[in-house]
């Protein structure tokens, strides 16, 4: 049996529920490269595969770090057998850089290999009294959310609150207002998810816009912090892909298909994030935000990149241009 | 002013006395050997890497190029760094000059520690020197000075990584120098603010220089001490360093070497023109 045989069974298997890939024990170093977040999640995740029979013989490299700098570094030739980014447009960079395939998404969960939602993370008892979207832009409140320029994270916040907006009934307009108020309540925006919960935890702002995951994990890592789920909030989709150059992709498959299984769905769903597959997300208590949207309704990645984040143009870099201007005069 | 050359008697002090036959050849090797090491190792440290920077700035033309440096984020940041980064080689330069006096001219329990402390912001990562700032000067400060998210931060946190610069250039130049021409300036009359303007600052000014140039470098590169304690607010309070690490993170590496060629490009100004007025203080001082 050849590997690429090897590999289309994986591949065959990989589909189906349990990487229960018979005859055929892959083996080898698998090296995984992901943005940052799921980190400790994932020392769990390997953890578990290696006590599987297919994950036994297979060893890591991983490399985590900020999910555009992850992407970039695999568009400019790091070694990937596994690519997790926490949004589908730095997915998209490897497809124009032709490492991944263009069909990465045809999957029953779409690419996806976890979900979460934007949370807030306030004071302990919520001082503040923060429960809603309106409440972030009361007077006497200052956020914290990373540089939607150089965060993944912050465009998911930024997106969630216009998102919401227009789940209340807003028209779009009034979305956009809406940002322009919360950006104005923005006391800092650190350069990336991990650095605003570094301010966050250092005492800055009442209120941290922030992965439920990420949030989940400061918590139970024992800081002092309290978790208010919005009534209205956005479903963060992180994909997952084997790089059609994976050197070990036999291995590299059958670990994304563990990650994918039920089982390895119920480690993500301890480790904070909520499970893709409905089943295994059943059977968490993770609280349901009233009105809960994707990035697809709001138009997709693609769209949204280019109303919002364009650098100078956006409908964001205005708004920033516009509070800085005022603000620096005075 | 350099020292005029040495006349070579074939006499030297130390070492064996020098092969004849062999003498010719060994000296021309040596004479290139040491230059061209020299010379390749700074080609592929410095000038590849840089070259290389300048090349990708221009990759889609000068009109890209001047699109990512005119962009209304990019001038704020620029402009931003470049003042923060100008206050705090000044300020610096005569901080530096009072802790260097003290640790040359004065004599104090620890003095040995104090000293050694100088150059330990170099050792710190500087993220980790952002987070200790803003833990000691943000919100949560025992001081109850809370600079985090102001300009003020920037130029504290660049002040915190370029006092090494500043302390070290005028230390040994200050250790060097004569006491007997301060002692005979004052036994002549002199007040010791005259002694200090017309004695002591000519003799410690190029050194100075050298050393805000230095600082002045090192500040508007500096990325992570600052980018924590800035609050990074786009327009307000975003250097230019975080702002390339922006347009780095949405794919956009050619704007990004084109802000950072302006960065280079400045700097390296800023070390000439240093070097030129270094030039003129050391003939001022011979004449």
């Amino acid at each position: 049996m050849t590997v690429g045989a090897l590999g289309l069974l994986a591949a065959a298997v990989s589909t189906a529920v349990f990487p229960a890939v018979a005859g055929a024990t892959p083996s080898g170093s698998v090296s995984l490269v992901a943005y940052s977040t799921p980190k400790p999640a994932y020392a769990a995740l390997i953890k578990a595969f290696n006590a599987t029979s297919a994950g036994k013989n297979v060893t890591f490299s991983q490399s985590f770090g900020a999910s555009g700098s992850q992407a970039t570094a695999v568009a400019n030739g790091l070694p990937a057998d596994v690519v997790n980014f926490s949004l589908a447009p730095d997915m998209n960079k490897l497809v124009k850089a032709g490492i991944v395939s263009a069909k990465w998404s045809a999957t029953p969960t779409k690419g996806m290999v976890t979900n979460s939602i934007v949370s807030f993370v306030v004071r302990p008892g919520n001082p503040k009294h923060i429960t809603n979207w309106a409440s972030l832009v009361k007077s006497g409140v200052s956020v914290i959310t990373p540089n939607p320029f150089s965060s993944g994270s912050a465009k998911w916040n930024l997106m969630a609150a216009y998102g919401a907006q227009l789940a209340l009934g807003k028209t779009r307009a009034q979305a956009t207002a809406y940002l322009t108020q919360l950006l104005k309540h923005t006391a800092a925006q650190p350069s990336s998810a991990s650095n605003a919960l570094q301010t966050f935890l250092s005492g800055e702002g009442d209120v941290l816009l922030d992965y439920e995951d990420d949030a989940l994990y400061a918590k139970s890592k024992g800081q002092a912090v309290s978790i208010v789920t919005p009534p209205q909030t956005i479903l963060i989709q992180n994909p997952v892909a084997v790089p059609t150059k994976a050197s070990n992709p036999a291995a590299a498959r059958a670990f994304v298909a563990y990650l994918l299984s039920p089982a390895g769905q119920r480690v993500w769903g301890k480790q904070g994030y909520r499970p893709v597959l409905p089943k295994v997300a059943s059977q968490f208590k993770f609280p349901t935000p009233k009105k809960l949207f994707t990035i697809d309704s709001l138009g997709g990645w693609t769209k949204v990149n280019t109303i919002f984040f364009t650098p100078s143009t956006g409908v964001v870099a205005k708004i920033e241009q516009g509070l800085g201007v005022s603000t620096s005069s005075s | 002013m350099s020292p005029p050359p040495a006349v070579d008697l074939g006499v030297r002090p130390d070492g064996p006395i020098p092969n004849p036959f062999a003498h010719g050849l060994r000296r021309s090797v040596g004479r290139w050997a040491g230059p061209g090491l020299a010379v390749t190792y700074l080609s592929l440290l410095v000038v590849l890497p840089l070259a290389a920077l300048v090349s990708k700035a221009f990759t889609s033309g000068f009109g890209a190029f001047w699109q990512a440096v005119s962009q209304p984020e990019a001038v704020a940041a620029l402009k931003l760094t470049l003042i923060a980064s100008l206050i705090v080689a000044t300020f610096n330069a005569l901080a530096g000059l009072v802790i260097a006096w003290v640790l040359v001219r004065d004599d104090f329990r620890g003095k040995q520690a104090v000293n050694a402390m100088i150059d330990l912001p170099f050792a710190l990562p500087t993220v980790v020197a952002g987070l200790t700032l803003l833990s000691l000067y943000g919100p949560d400060s025992i001081f109850h000075l809370n600079v985090a998210d102001t300009k003020i931060g920037i130029v504290v946190a660049l002040a915190f990584v370029t006092l090494p610069f500043s302390v070290r250039s005028v230390q040994p130049v200050l250790a060097e120098l004569d006491r007997e021409v301060e002692e005979a300036a004052s036994s002549l009359g002199a007040t010791s603010s005259v002694v200090l303007r017309r004695v002591i600052l000519p003799g410690i000014a190029p050194a100075m220089l050298a050393g805000a140039g230095l600082a002045f470098a090192r500040a508007v590169g500096e990325f992570g001490s600052v980018v924590l304690i800035s609050g990074n607010l786009p327009f307000k309070t975003e250097v230019a360093s975080s702002w390339i690490y922006s347009l780095s993170q949405s794919d956009q590496l050619s704007a990004a070497a084109a802000v950072s060629v302006v960065l280079v490009v400045v700097a390296l100004l800023v070390l000439v023109a240093i070097g030129l007025l270094r030039r003129r203080f050391d003939i001022g001082e011979s004449v």
